[in-house]
């Protein structure tokens, strides 16, 4: 076999290796996050559940009504949740008005993570089989909705927030959508 | 204090490793006695300040230093002091510090059993493991220090995650690093021989027994790692095809394989550019296998480090080792054609060729199965998981093959075996085998069993009964007063494929003719499964040094008669919470049941998983009987015979070392 063609086939490891990096790279700076949902910018599904804490009284669609609304998926058997927390509590110490949704979940595990972990929610539906989800896309814990004041999504992420897009993203949007839309 | 001594130890230890690299390389590449006269030094003295550094570390756990960051955020004063110790390598930068010193232990190991290898060759060898282990210092150093202070310190500490809080788990990372990192061995003999550009029998030779070292610490890293999961995750089942069972039992696929072709590179000098490149994907693959776990590309039980720093700069790592590898190889590669040693179709070549192929489809089978869901989310087809039935399907009909094979590889011979020879050695097997069936066939012809589970019996019985055919016959020639040896190479051969056996009739029986029931039941309560009868007799609360939990008593009767009692438990750890499932499981003979407690259903019932396990423990008996028989060829006197080179000469003169074990079953 001539020189040339052998040295061809000895590369081939190394071209079948580059390929690999590449998708491996690709893979990590890759964010599953941003796929775009086609919810957004049409008007939010309905939503009405009872709520976690009471279960005789129900969260409505009336709860995004003249607020800029994170509507934040959780449940208290997801680890990447409870890496969520953390950003979830930093955002509504920055004003930001958060509803939780329990997601296939039970009473007593959830509400025993939300004492031990503090409660970043102003309210908490809980849809016990995941049923009310659906109309929402929602595929899995944590998902995270922007809803804006006249029921409008407009941002959503999925898995868990990092702080870094909590702080450059989303508290930005909550504001502008505050100033953009609550004025009309 | 303690803290600070303990960086700079680490620091010291970096430096150590790079002026080993640079003197090895440099040293071997401009041949100054002098230069490489630094590298094994500086072998030790990485060896020195990394087990300090480790130490130090250790030190803060044992003492609960919580004004470290690492240690507040998991250990605690609550745990028992041997899981204290463990904690260390129980998250992320404490488990890359065990990596280090491992790899440290293995090069200091090389610089003292490197003596008698030319001097060059041996240089060579300790620089690229000093170039690797200078990647892993600067990882460390630069993402993951775990001296970092905590200002002001934490008041209490955090806690390992609970299930990893068991004895077993203890020491199985260590074992699975010491195989992962000891690839790594194979890896630089195989880069350090393609510099050199020659790669002949004595390289194959001083290859093979630190392979086969690595390779036994990753076979019983893996026994250990299937067992732990078995009783400790609590729902049953030894073997999940996790992201993280799969980056070990890759590079353990290829090292299997590495092992194989090495004999051949030895023996008959073919193969050898394959070898090397098996070498390479070898410690490549452990590599892929820390990047899988620590970058949180594919999420798994396992994955404690979801940060996607620390895997760019794994990435970053694993791309540049193994692209200069390839590069190398490409370099040296074409050079490697020249001689292959002609071998006919009929030979034991060629069966091992096949050996390999296998092993190595195999290998990219579970690698595609691994990776395939990156690659659909990477060119945006959404997302999807590749489960189990995936690997049940792909894999296993390709290790079929392999089983046959196993029981003629030994038995022929190299270069052209004869049909005939090979049906002397086997008839007796054989008959064997077919008595045995047709047995079978009478005996269980009544009991159903699935197809699945008639063919792991068949293919397993053919590797258990050929297994030992070589050293019994070799027996009953010394015994007829012959002259014949029996190495303990031969023998460890012969028990590890007889572990292949036992570990196919495990997985077979356990699978296909394992029973599971989930059923609520309230105490006083009774159930029947698989021919015995479990009570429920009572529940109530139970505490240990820092979990409260909940115990239940079972009796388990068999034919009437009280055969145990059982105690599963679920245990809640604090301070952290946390919850375990410790499954109640006895028999570890023929087979085990297996009790696990699950979650309170109201009105007194509880939800319960029953499980029936047929010959299960067989798996892992048949791992470490690998294990031993790969010990015990380690034990072969041929490899300290092979080793007594000059210690001056170039590696391109070195005179072929005498081969006591002429080739005896040829």
């Amino acid at each position: 076999m001539k020189k040339r063609s052998r040295y061809l086939i000895g590369a081939i490891p190394l071209v079948l290796a580059t390929g690999l990096l590449v998708v491996l790279w690709a893979g990590l700076s890759h964010q599953p996050s941003i796929i775009p949902s086609p919810l957004i910018g049409r008007l939010a599904p309905p939503l009405t559940l009872p709520r976690l804490a009471h279960p005789d009284r129900e969260v409505t669609p009336m709860v995004f009504r003249n607020h800029v609304t994170l509507l934040n998926v959780w449940a208290s058997w997801c680890v990447s949740c409870q890496y969520e927390h953390p950003t979830l509590l930093w955002l509504k110490r920055h004003g930001v008005r958060i509803l939780g949704l329990d997601y296939k979940d039970h009473r007593i595990p959830a509400l025993a993570y939300l004492k031990k972990y503090g409660n970043p929610y102003v309210k908490v539906a809980y849809d016990r089989r995941g049923l009310a989800t659906i109309n929402w896309g929602v595929y899995g814990t944590p998902e995270t909705f922007v809803v804006g004041p006249h029921g409008h999504i407009r941002y959503k992420y999925v898995g868990p927030i990092p702080l870094s897009v909590a702080r450059r993203t989303i508290l930005p949007l909550v504001h502008r959508l505050r100033l953009d839309e609550s004025v009309s | 204090m303690i803290a600070e001594i303990g960086l700079y130890a680490l620091i010291l230890a970096f430096l150590m490793a790079a002026s080993q690299t640079f003197f090895g390389l440099a040293g071997a590449g401009t041949r100054r006695l002098r230069w490489m006269a630094v590298t094994r030094p500086a072998a030790f003295g990485q060896l020195f300040f990394m087990a300090l550094s480790y130490g130090c570390l250790t030190d803060l756990f044992v003492t609960s230093n919580y004004s470290v960051r690492y240690v507040a955020k998991y250990s605690n004063a609550l745990m028992p002091f041997f899981y204290r110790v463990a904690g260390v390598w129980g998250a992320h930068e404490g488990s890359m510090m065990l990596w280090m010193l491992v790899l440290a232990l293995w090069t200091a190991l090389v610089a003292v059993f490197s003596r008698k290898l030319p001097v060059v060759f041996a240089n060579r060898v300790l620089g690229v493991l000093g170039a690797i282990a200078c990647g892993f210092f600067l990882f460390t150093l630069i993402t993951s220090n775990p001296f970092v202070r905590l200002l002001p310190p934490a008041l209490h500490g955090g806690t390992l995650n609970p299930i990893l809080e068991d004895p077993l788990l203890v020491i199985h990372p260590p074992m699975l690093y010491m195989g992962y990192v000891g690839l790594s061995v194979a890896f630089a003999f195989a880069v350090a021989a393609l510099i050199g550009g020659r790669m002949d029998a004595a390289w194959a030779r001083w290859t093979r027994p630190w392979t086969l070292a690595a390779w036994i610490f990753l076979t019983v890293g893996i026994v250990l790692g299937s067992f732990w999961s078995y009783y400790e995750l609590g729902w049953g089942g030894w073997w999940f095809w996790d992201p993280v069972e799969n980056a070990s039992f890759m590079p353990w696929l290829v090292a299997t394989a590495l092992i194989h072709s090495l004999a051949v590179s030895e023996k008959r000098g073919a193969f050898k550019s394959w070898t090397a490149l098996l070498a390479i994907a070898g410690f490549s693959l452990s590599l892929l296998g820390t990047f899988l776990v620590r970058s949180g590309v594919l999420i798994s039980i396992h994955a404690f480090a979801m940060d996607p720093r620390r895997g760019m700069f794994i990435l970053v790592l694993l791309g540049v080792m193994s692209a200069l590898a390839l590069a190398v190889y490409i370099w040296r590669a074409p050079l490697l054609w020249e001689d292959g040693g002609g071998f006919r179709f009929l030979s034991r070549e060629t069966l091992i060729l096949c050996n390999n192929i296998l092993l190595v489809t195999g290998a990219a089978a579970v690698f595609i199965g691994t990776i395939y869901p990156l690659f659909i989310e990477v060119f945006g087809l959404g997302r999807l998981s590749v489960g189990p039935p995936y690997f049940d399907h792909v894999f296993i009909p390709i290790m079929f093959p392999l089983f046959v094979l196993i029981g003629i590889g030994p038995y022929l011979g190299w270069k052209s075996g004869s049909l005939r020879a090979l049906f002397r050695r086997l008839w007796i097997p054989a008959l064997l085998w077919l008595l045995a069936a047709l047995l079978l066939l009478f005996l269980a012809s009544d009991s159903h069993w699935p197809l699945m589970t008639w063919l792991g019996v068949l293919f397993g019985s053919w590797v258990l009964l050929t297994a030992f055919v070589e050293p019994l016959r070799r027996l009953w020639l010394r015994f007829r007063g012959e002259p014949v040896r029996l190495p303990s190479g031969v023998l460890g051969m012969s028990l590890a494929h007889f572990g292949v056996g036992v570990i196919i009739l495990g997985i077979t029986v356990s699978t296909t003719l394992g029973v599971w029931r989930d059923m609520p039941l309230k105490p006083g309560q009774s159930y029947r499964m698989a021919g015995f009868r479990y009570r429920f007799d009572a529940i109530g609360p139970a505490r240990g040094r820092n979990w409260t939990g909940v115990r239940a008593t079972f009796s388990i009767f068999h034919q009437g008669r009280l055969f145990a009692v059982v105690h599963p438990e679920k245990r809640h750890f604090f301070p952290d919470g946390g919850t375990t499932t410790n499954a109640a499981i006895v028999g570890g003979g023929l087979h085990d049941l297996f009790v696990s407690l699950g979650n309170p259903l109201g009105r007194e019932k509880w939800s319960l998983r029953f499980r029936y396990e047929p010959m299960v423990i067989f798996v892992w008996l048949g791992g470490l009987l690998m294990a031993l028989g790969g010990l015990l060829a380690l034990a072969d006197r041929r490899y300290r015979i092979a080793l007594e080179v000059h210690p001056f000469l170039p590696i391109e003169e070195a005179p072929k070392p005498r081969d006591p074990v002429e080739e005896e079953s040829s």
